[in-house]
């Protein structure tokens, strides 16, 4: 047990090493947050895009630019991702790390909360898009007090998902020398030469994030649900 | 034309992908009247039915409601869609809505009523058709019986100059087609204009003042009820009346 501790001290309170760790984690933190808006704008956009198209035939153009984006995407590994978003798109300029962070997984994110938002719009029965019209609702108002209340309702689960996905996903940041969360428990182990105390304690933190975020979303779902029964 | 006439279909076309569904409809209605429209299934009564509001756009010909060419491309279909209520076979409330708010949504957000006079008046609808009680209820609580009505109601809430039914009872358990029955019933007492794709019959004698008969996308035979049902000229008619009175 005094090893326990003789360990805990070295690499967390020592040299105030905890920073690291706490540091990282707003990083973390700050570029989950706003990955997720720019992935719930764009997943949004181009699931009523791709959605219009599939049931009216419309927007031919901007649905073909958005399946390119999804196949992009959806096809080649975030950390390239990354990579090209800070060597090759930024790679002249000096931007914040951070910003090339939120850019890139946003950008991810967005392909992969496209398919969900746009499985949730097509789980809507036409019936209810045709109620809207006859009532005299524009497609677009029809789509947005008929359809998508419905579908939101039905994607929350797996856009929490998404959103744990995310948070997880970013601790690849390393890569371009982001000083996230788990790149400060690797700098303690590079400090310390211990292995064991940082990276088992980085990984309780995400634990721990992951299991907070998952109980708030079940709340949410259980609200949500109640209006029906 | 004459001014009596508020829906005038000509030479009405629909195909779906190669398959002619509609083989040029030419058909009136007049203000005040009740048309029901029969036919074996897949002869094109419901397609017919949802071209009037163009839920169906037709492949050629035309649809007039009050003069206005509804099927040329400028016109906003979306304001003359709030003066044609429509009642589906499967109902389609919105489940995430309670009664009084699947109501007073249209009225509210097309027609700018204030809350209070939509739900005034949505409220008196309710109470006409004995579901006052359930207005704070979801879609999901109520039976099928009491959905349709419900769904009859909401399209009354616009104010409609006409109503379109499509198969309402279809879906029912045959003894909750009564009292949806009964809803169209008072509706035409009231000269409520009103197109209605039916199964039932007796309904159809009852309350239409034409019967039209559709037969592969082809408006085979139309008439009074008792002239339609009793003398029936058409021989596809005659045989389609034998297997179903």
């Amino acid at each position: 047990m005094g090893d326990f501790q003789a360990r805990f001290y070295l690499n967390f309170i020592k040299d105030d090493r905890w920073t690291y760790i706490w540091n990282g984690l707003l990083v973390t933190l700050e570029v989950t947050l706003f990955a997720t808006l720019i992935g719930i704008l764009l997943g949004f956009l181009v699931a009523i895009i791709r959605s219009t198209h599939d049931r009216t035939g419309k927007m031919k153009l901007p649905n073909g630019v958005c399946q390119i984006y999804l196949t992009v995407i959806r096809g080649t590994p975030v950390v390239v991702q990354l990579l090209i978003t800070y060597f090759l798109i930024f790679g002249s300029m000096k931007v914040s790390k951070v910003l090339v962070a939120v850019l890139a997984f946003g950008i991810n994110s967005g392909a992969y909360v496209a398919e969900i938002c746009r499985a949730g719009i097509m789980s809507i029965d036409i019936g209810q898009l045709e109620a809207g019209r006859s009532i005299g609702f524009s497609y677009a108002k029809t789509m947005w007090y008929i359809i998508l209340p419905q579908a939101f309702k039905n994607v929350l689960p797996a856009l929490g998902n998404e959103f744990i996905v995310l948070l997880k996903e970013t601790s690849v940041s390393g890569y371009i020398a982001l000083h996230d969360l788990t790149k400060g428990g690797d700098v303690i182990r590079s400090r310390t030469y211990d292995a064991f105390m940082p990276l088992i304690g980085v990984a309780l933190i995400y634990l721990a994030m992951v299991l907070g975020f998952t109980k708030l979303v079940s709340m949410l779902e259980r609200r949500l649900n109640q209006s029906e029964r | 034309m004459s001014d009596n006439v508020l829906i005038r279909a000509e030479n009405v076309r629909k195909s779906f992908s190669g398959k002619d569904v509609l083989k040029g409809i030419d058909l009136e209605i007049h203000r005040g009247e009740v048309v029901v429209i029969i036919g074996p299934s897949g002869s094109g009564k419901s397609t017919f039915l949802r071209c009037l509001n163009l839920l169906e756009v037709p492949t050629g010909g035309h649809i007039f409601f009050k003069d206005v060419d509804i099927t040329d491309k400028k016109v906003n279909i979306d304001l003359h869609r709030q003066k044609m209520g429509m009642v589906f076979q499967h109902f389609n409330l919105f489940p995430h809505m309670d009664i009084l708010r699947n109501m007073t949504i249209g009225p509210v957000k097309l027609l700018k009523k204030s809350e209070e006079e939509a739900e005034k008046y949505a409220m008196a609808l309710l109470e006409r058709v004995g579901l006052a009680d359930r207005a704070h209820a979801y879609p999901s609580q109520l039976s099928g019986g009491q959905k349709q009505r419900i769904a009859i109601v909401r399209a009354l809430c616009m104010q409609p100059e006409v109503m379109l039914f499509d198969e309402p009872t279809s879906a029912l358990d045959p003894e909750m087609v009564g009292e949806v029955l009964q809803v169209m019933r008072d509706l035409a007492k009231e000269r409520m204009t009103m197109v209605i794709v039916t199964h039932e019959m007796g309904f159809a004698r009852e309350v239409a003042d034409r019967v039209v008969f559709l037969e592969e996308g082809i408006l085979m035979e139309q008439n009074d009820p008792v002239n339609f049902f009793e003398h029936p000229q058409n021989e596809r008619l005659k045989s389609f009346l034998g297997k179903v009175l």
